[in-house]
């Protein structure tokens, strides 16, 4: 895939309103009319949003000439579930390292305390 | 590790990443984790066989960090900024800038910690310059990334998409 492709995937994700279209096209197809329904939003503005994720490959149109169902595309989501998972990777593994980090400075601090409640004691 | 299941990364603008994760520890701790150098150099390592050499740290605002990483094959990788705000245990607000930077710009680090029951929950927003310096470091984090444990993204891939587009060509 193309850098620009990646870019217009991000771009077209960005939006809450179109990620909502995506997730109602993710339980399968839908005319635009059936896609503007749940939102508060004119079917020119319905179509606006569509439009931009047709561009970034997102959605494709179905056979029927009639109704125009829009469907999800899946590839292009993929690469882009595919790119922020392994940006997740990177961080998991200092996070894991922080964990165990975090445990030892807690497990430090309880024997200071219990340390300096003897000293107290005395 | 039960808190790695609560770790999330999301794009919420096209200038933003976002990540949370929660941390089994009280929020002074994940303070001190994320600000004394001697600690720092201990987690923020990132694949295997980098070290961190480099790590200084001058925390109050318009105080300056520098961070430098070496790999075991000798290569070296650094960055740094100022601070711009500071709440102790709360806040922390920092510019970032790589000496080899692959992307346009600094970019803006905001972090917060919100402790509940002795647990905290980090929140940590990348602000870059513009979408492209943004998709750089997406892409970069794919060049990077270890080719370890694979499996749930596979399955993820596997399951949630392919059941969209069976379910969506099976529709009348």
């Amino acid at each position: 895939m193309s850098p620009d492709r990646l870019d217009a995937t991000f771009a077209a994700l960005a939006d809450p309103t179109r990620r909502a279209i995506l997730a109602r096209l993710a339980s399968g197809q839908a005319s635009v009319t059936e896609l503007a329904e749940p939102f508060a939003m004119s079917q020119p503005a319905i179509s606006k949003h569509l439009k931009v994720l047709e561009r970034a490959g997102l959605i494709s149109r179905g056979r029927d000439a009639q109704r125009r169902p829009r469907r999800l595309e899946a590839k292009p989501l993929a690469r882009a579930t595919e790119w922020l998972e392994r940006y997740r990777q990177f961080w998991q593994g200092n996070f894991r390292r922080l964990d165990a980090l975090l445990d030892e400075l807690k497990t430090g601090e309880l024997k200071a305390k219990k340390k300096n409640h003897k000293h107290s004691k005395r | 590790m039960e808190n790695a299941g609560t770790f999330r990364v999301t794009t919420p603008t096209e200038r933003e990443i976002a990540m949370t994760r929660v941390f089994d520890a009280p929020r002074r701790l994940v303070f001190d984790a994320f600000t004394k150098p001697e600690l720092v150099k201990r987690w923020l390592l990132g694949p295997p066989g980098w070290s961190m050499p480099v790590c200084e740290i001058d925390l109050r605002v318009g105080g300056a960090y520098r961070y430098v990483w070496r790999h075991v094959n000798g290569k070296e990788m650094g960055m740094g900024g100022v601070y711009r705000e500071i709440v102790p245990q709360e806040r922390l607000v920092c510019t970032e800038l790589f000496d080899e930077a692959w992307y346009p710009g600094e970019s803006l680090i905001t972090t917060t910690l919100v402790e509940q029951g002795g647990r905290t929950t980090l929140l940590s927003t990348m602000l870059y310059e513009s979408q492209e310096a943004r998709d750089a470091v997406l892409k970069s984090g794919m060049e990077r990334g270890v080719a370890a444990s694979y499996d749930r993204l596979a399955e993820l891939l596997a399951s949630l998409p392919a059941q969209a587009t069976e379910k969506g060509a099976g529709a009348p």
